[in-house]
């Protein structure tokens, strides 16, 4: 056993290994991995007591100790590398094929960064007098509330008014959020014997069980899916849409959103992002160089592959937002929606044409999934949005 | 530390189980460092062969908690027997003892059933407590785990407080069908349990079956692994594996190539659904037998 190097963090203005290990933490946990103060006394615990000259095993023992899901334990050993070695690190998204270089990000509708600052801030304060406030010079107040209620968003351009339909998607996906994780409980009376309270209750009558406990039934929140479809024909809705269901998702521990055109993203961690504007910007950057036709089909398929497994299970609903042009086999679209209608609960397909005057689903990819989903629904305003939630609280 | 690991390599290969460097060092650093181990992974490779093999290499108790969904707390950590409080209460009927004396001989610990998660603690030496699955239990259960997990201690209101004569070493499996909290994540050490790359599945192979032809175990290995590069439903893990050892072995078939109906047919042991088991066919495994030759 090698002798213990003392150390301190610094020493006569030199780095020493602690102080590179407290760094390396660091370092880390800007990437997003979950580390605190213990993991970090750890950290130098552990190569305190053992050969920190073995670059293996401090690369190891690091491994275990720092890395919390397999998504960590992919990027650990590039990382390390990154840091101890210095060697660049060569991409930022980890979308095959995608290059990464941040572009101007644009929000549909809304043009310079200013003005988005500006929504940004009314946005963050969420207050409605200031929105009534900012309405002013036009009719403010519940008409032009209800006004935008029925329009469809396709159709608001003016920068003000999206910003109000932006804080009404928030609040109406927060109050879907609360219809669909409130919580049963029937306590006084219930289909079960709470066994245990009841022989309590039962010692104070010298063991004749008298009065009767039930248990309480809690009725667990279903858990949501949601797939976006991010392509041209829909961009005049995305930005709603992911506005929307940033709400939902927000803190809702069991949902799960992904964007698709041609090909399929999982994009909880970027809608995790407070700030929306800045999720919408991660999603430009990630969906930017997206050419070519949509492919519903092969996205289910990827989703049916690499992540169906882990978020569908009989309490899920799956919410697929696409108006349903497809540039590849209808037959495969089918297929892939049977097997996830199998799976889940319920199949919701949201299209904004429907909302559209004399839309018929017609083209092949949407007939084609028609009989494999259990709702059918227009999604084109805030209406047909709210409309959902009897739908959903019912679940 | 680097002497433990090779040990700890060595042993846990004695005790059937083929392990990485990685693994050792989780290992090695749990018994250091006092945390939990989380392992996660697909179905089948292996993630419950970790706990039970440690416990055998150091000849400890293994204890296993299975968790399901609904299992709440006390489940896990203890039950009053109830029928014997009852008819304690019916017996002492008569005694001239004062209610309040009565309750308190109800609940000694004499009519406690202990569950795993007690157990471990009571234990007098050192075990290895194996938490199996446990994303299928739910968030309130992970959180209370969480707690006796840092302080090593249960609460029984009848009783009081009981601490830990010695700290189990915890590992815990995970399926990856729920996320975990991060609090349960930051706290256990973590290593993801992949499916074995062919060399590796090869020595499994031979540790598992000492005695199999070389030619044979070479081709099963190369096989599989070929076959988890398929677009498959469900993927055979492990344990498929060395079953589809064992049925080729009793089939005596000693190299794939020479009975392809009988190998198409013995692949129920590898495919577990009926999609997998019509999407490879008989010209899928001809063509897989004749890369892997």
């Amino acid at each position: 056993m090698t002798e213990a190097v003392p150390l301190r963090i610094e020493q006569h203005g030199e780095v020493t290994i602690a102080s590179r290990i407290v760094g390396f933490a660091r370092f880390l946990r800007d990437k997003g991995f979950p580390i605190g103060v213990h993991e970090g006394l750890d950290a130098l615990r552990l190569v305190r007591t053992g050969d920190w000259r073995d670059a293996d095993a401090v690369r190891l023992g690091l491994k275990a100790l720092l890395c919390a899901s397999d998504a960590d334990w992919r990027r650990y050993d590039e990382l390390f590398d990154a840091y101890w070695r210095r060697r660049g690190m060569r991409r930022m998204a980890r979308i095959a094929g995608a290059t990464s270089r941040r572009d101007k990000p644009t929000l549909a509708g809304s043009g310079e960064p200013g003005n988005r600052q500006q929504e940004a801030d009314r946005l963050n304060r969420g207050d409605e007098d200031d929105l009534a406030a900012g309405g002013e010079g036009r009719q403010a107040g519940a008409s032009t509330m209800e006004t935008l209620y029925s329009t469809d968003l396709r159709h608001i351009h003016d920068p003000e008014e999206m910003a109000l339909v932006y804080d009404l998607a928030d609040r109406l996906a927060r109050r879907l959020r609360y219809r669909m994780t409130r919580r049963h409980r029937i306590a006084a009376r219930g289909r079960h014997l709470d066994l245990r309270k009841t022989i309590h209750r039962s010692i104070r009558h010298g063991g004749t069980p008298l009065q009767l406990a039930f248990r309480k039934r809690r009725v667990r929140p279903p858990r949501l899916v949601l797939l976006l479809d991010a392509s041209g024909s829909m961009s005049q809705y995305s930005a709603f849409f992911i506005r929307f269901i940033s709400g939902v998702v927000d803190r809702f521990r069991d949902a799960e959103a992904f964007i698709f055109h041609t090909r399929l993203i999982h994009l909880s961690d970027a809608l995790k992002e407070r700030d929306p504007v800045k999720a919408a910007e991660r999603l430009d950057v990630m969906t930017m160089g997206w050419a070519g036709g949509t492919k519903i089909g092969e996205s289910l398929a990827t989703f049916n592959r690499q992540h169906a497994e882990r978020v569908l299970n009989s309490r899920t609903i799956v919410v697929i937002v696409s108006d349903g042009y497809d540039t590849g086999e209808p037959e495969a679209l089918a297929a892939q929606l049977a097997r996830i209608q199998k799976r889940a609960r319920r199949v919701v397909w949201l299209n904004p044409m429907i909302g559209w005057d004399g839309y018929e689903p017609v083209a092949g990819g949407m007939a084609a999934a028609l009989p494999y989903t259990d709702l059918f629904a227009p999604a084109h305003n805030l209406e047909s949005l709210a409309a959902l939630e009897p739908y959903f609280a019912k679940l | 530390m680097e002497a433990n690991r090779q040990i700890l390599l060595k042993r846990l290969s004695a005790v059937g189980y083929v392990a990485d460097s990685q693994l050792a060092m989780a290992v090695a650093l749990m018994q250091q460092l006092r945390r939990p181990l989380l392992l996660e992974g697909e179905a089948g490779v292996g993630k419950t062969e970790v706990a039970k093999s440690l416990a055998a290499v150091l000849d400890a108790p293994l204890i296993r908690l299975q968790c399901y969904e609904g299992l709440d707390a006390q489940s896990a950590v203890y039950e009053w027997n109830y029928q014997r409080q009852l008819l304690a209460i019916k017996i002492w009927e008569s005694e001239a003892v004062s209610a309040v004396e009565k309750e308190k001989h109800v609940f000694e610990e004499e009519f406690l059933l202990e569950r795993p998660l007690l157990k471990a603690i009571k234990a007098e030496t050192e075990t290895v407590l194996l938490i199996d699955e446990v994303d299928r239990a739910d968030e309130e259960f992970e959180a209370y785990l969480l707690e006796v997990l840092s302080d090593f201690q249960i609460s029984i209101p009848e009783i009081g407080t009981i601490a830990a004569r010695t700290i189990p070493l915890v590992v815990l499996t995970s399926n990856g069908t729920r996320e975990l909290s991060d609090a349960l994540r930051r706290r256990c050490l973590y290593h993801y349990v992949d499916y074995p790359a062919i060399d590796k599945e090869l020595r499994i192979i031979n540790t598992r079956m000492p005695g199999i032809e070389q030619h044979l175990a070479g081709q099963i290995a190369g096989f599989v692994s070929a076959l988890r590069r398929e677009d498959l439903v469900k993927k055979p893990g492990v344990a498929e594996t060395l079953d589809w050892a064992a049925a080729l072995v009793g089939l005596d078939i000693r190299d794939l190539r020479d009975a392809p109906e009988a190998v198409h047919e013995s692949l129920m042991c590898l495919l577990k659904t009926r999609e997998d088991s019509e999407a490879v066919s008989l010209e899928v495994v001809e063509r897989l037998a004749g890369k892997v030759a």
